[in-house]
């Protein structure tokens, strides 16, 4: 500390800078929210534990893309890897969930460090080319492994034991809930923590100027990678998480259309901004289901023209929109 | 070259980069003395941001050598030369433009004291690193900017900006890619004066068009043509060669 008078003065101005990662009471907003939907809603909670799970996996690629400006649209490679191997260990006599999500991560995190110790070389357009490259290659390798995979058929015969040995995944979805809820909550933890780190406002640095990064001498290759293993591991729970909730892996979770659709809910509900997909993935999810009931031929264009108004209407998604509301309500008096 | 006792803070020696067949920088010697002023100049396309490219390490060079005060860092990446103090500012603002002008620096401090990548303490727990980024701030009449993102300062402001991410490094040697670039005339001033109250053990390298601002502040020019040093001198000197006022300054005095 120092104890020179300009610096004291300065201080309460820099107060509200160096205290941005305190807790702030409206993120307690969204944890309210969930449980209230778990005693308002006990017939949908099949779908609510698959909205906690993509939660999960919105965040992963928050960090990865809202944080540290990295592009990809084969994200869904993790999130599948993930599924696999927390799949494939309880259809092999290993059920024991949370240590499957441990796997998962580790599964995960080692394919992101080691593809993008190869990939994150190069930016832009190559880059989401790469990205997409190695998702396909993934997703073509579960499709031949299919002794182990089950492969386009997906993986049968899971056995997910209960949690902590005590709490069986019951059939009206309570346990799965819950237990997403507890992972979702550890998992917002840790990526919080990362993004309000050191570490974590560098990679703002990395996303707004690569060359100053480089000119103040930050070892940005080291940080990009660390960044994407932990994006991937963060993925892979999300993915373990589904597949032993859902007791079911198919080769759609590798796929293209899980790495397009999850980018849309991040948009939807605000890049960067941490809280984009507690918004972004229940509007998405919920949509998809309610228009599927009522549409089931044509779901796919109302989600489209959803899309559409949000990009004309909505920049910046939800959380967007709000942020300058509440800019120009402070602003005007 | 005068022999002198001292390291030179930057020295290269017979450094050449070319881009295939095009040479750009064509086997410069060049001695940045430490704790000098020293300006370079030249025309257009005399490689001058090129030459700070290769010393700063942000293109390697084809051949040759750099020495930061006595120590070859010719094969140093740029962000080990940059921990070393070697530290250069760009001519077209690099800033993180989004984020608030106090983020800037503070970015630039947590490199420079090695704790930028921590992934669980939380950057504002680092108050000592906040402080001083705002003192730096003050000292550069940005104090009251501090707070607002990058984007919503005028040009002018931003180039400070620019000065003073670099000064978070704490530099030994500065590299200025011309600093007063894009400036409007009536803030040009700020920005001398800024570079005139640079701590004098600060050794400073200053790319410049703006002839007001080079004789200002520079004791010595080195003038660069077409990737060589044509002359180096003291400012008297350059402005009475004649080499000089024809494939420089002719163009103006015949104006």
């Amino acid at each position: 500390m120092s104890t020179e008078p300009r610096a004291s003065a300065s201080s309460p101005l820099l107060e509200g800078f160096a205290n941005r990662h305190r807790l702030r009471p409206l993120e307690m907003l969204p944890w309210a929210v969930i449980v209230a939907c778990y005693v308002a809603f006990p017939d949908y909670l099949a779908l609510g534990s698959q909205i906690l799970a993509t939660i999960i996996f919105a965040l992963s690629l928050d960090l990865l893309l809202g944080y540290a400006g990295i592009v990809t649209l084969g994200h869904a490679a993790f999130f599948g890897t993930g599924a696999y191997v927390a799949g494939i260990l309880a259809a092999n006599g290993w059920g024991e969930p949370i240590s499957g999500l441990f796997a998962a991560a580790v599964g995960a995190g080692a394919v992101g460090l080691l593809s993008g110790a190869i990939i994150l070389r190069t930016t832009g357009l190559t880059l989401l080319m790469q990205t997409l490259v190695v998702a396909a290659m993934l997703g073509e390798l579960a499709n031949k492994a299919h002794r182990i995979t089950g492969g386009g058929d997906g993986l049968q015969g899971m056995q997910v034991w209960p949690v902590f040995g005590v709490f069986r995944f019951d059939m009206f979805g309570r346990t799965a809930f819950l237990y997403s809820l507890a992972v979702l909550l550890v998992c917002w933890m840790i990526v919080r923590t990362v993004v309000y780190s050191s570490f974590g406002r560098s990679l703002t640095g990395i996303r707004e100027n690569l060359n100053r990064m480089h000119a103040i001498g930050a070892p940005v290759e080291r940080r990009k990678l660390i960044v994407y293993a932990l994006s991937a591991a963060l993925a892979g729970v999300a993915g373990g998480l589904l597949a032993q909730t859902t007791q079911f892996v198919g080769l759609g979770m590798l796929g293209l259309e899980r790495s397009g659709s999850i980018l849309i809910m991040l948009i939807i509900g605000g890049i960067g901004r941490l809280y984009g997909g507690f918004i972004g993935v229940p509007l998405y999810m919920i949509a998809q289901d309610r228009f599927s009931a009522i549409d089931p031929v044509y779901w796919y264009f109302w989600i489209g023209l959803f899309m559409v108004l949000v990009v004309l209407f909505a920049r910046g998604g939800v959380l967007g929109v709000i942020a300058r509301w509440r800019k120009r309500e402070g602003a005007a008096p | 070259m005068t022999a002198s006792a001292l390291p030179a803070a930057i020295e290269t020696i017979d450094l050449r980069k070319s881009f295939g067949a095009f040479v750009v920088t064509g086997g410069v010697d060049f001695r940045l003395e430490a704790g000098a002023r020293h300006a370079l100049i030249g025309p257009n396309g005399a490689g001058k941001t090129t030459f700070v490219n290769l010393v700063s390490g942000a293109l390697s060079a084809t051949s040759g050598r750099v020495l930061f005060a006595g120590d070859d860092i010719t094969t140093l990446k740029q962000s080990e030369r940059v921990k070393r103090g070697l530290v250069r500012t760009f001519q077209i603002n690099q800033l993180f433009r989004r984020l608030t002008v106090l983020e800037n620096v503070t970015l630039a401090i947590a490199e420079r004291q090695g704790v930028a990548g921590n992934l669980i303490r939380p950057a504002g727990r680092h108050r000592a690193i906040i402080d001083e980024a705002y003192r730096l701030l003050e000292g550069l009449g940005l104090g009251a900017d501090a707070l607002r993102p990058v984007t919503d300062l005028a040009y002018g402001r931003q180039r400070m900006v620019e000065i003073a991410v670099a000064l978070g490094l704490e530099p030994k040697v500065l590299l200025l890619d011309e600093p007063a670039a894009g400036v409007p005339t009536g803030d040009v001033g700020t920005i001398i004066e800024t570079i005139e109250q640079l701590p004098p053990d600060i050794a400073v390298l200053l790319i410049e068009h703006d002839m007001d601002l080079v004789f200002r502040l520079a004791r010595r020019i080195t003038v660069l043509v077409e990737g060589r040093v044509l002359i180096e001198g003291t400012p008297q000197e350059i402005a009475d060669d004649p080499k000089v006022r024809q494939v420089y300054l002719g163009e103006r005095a015949h104006a």
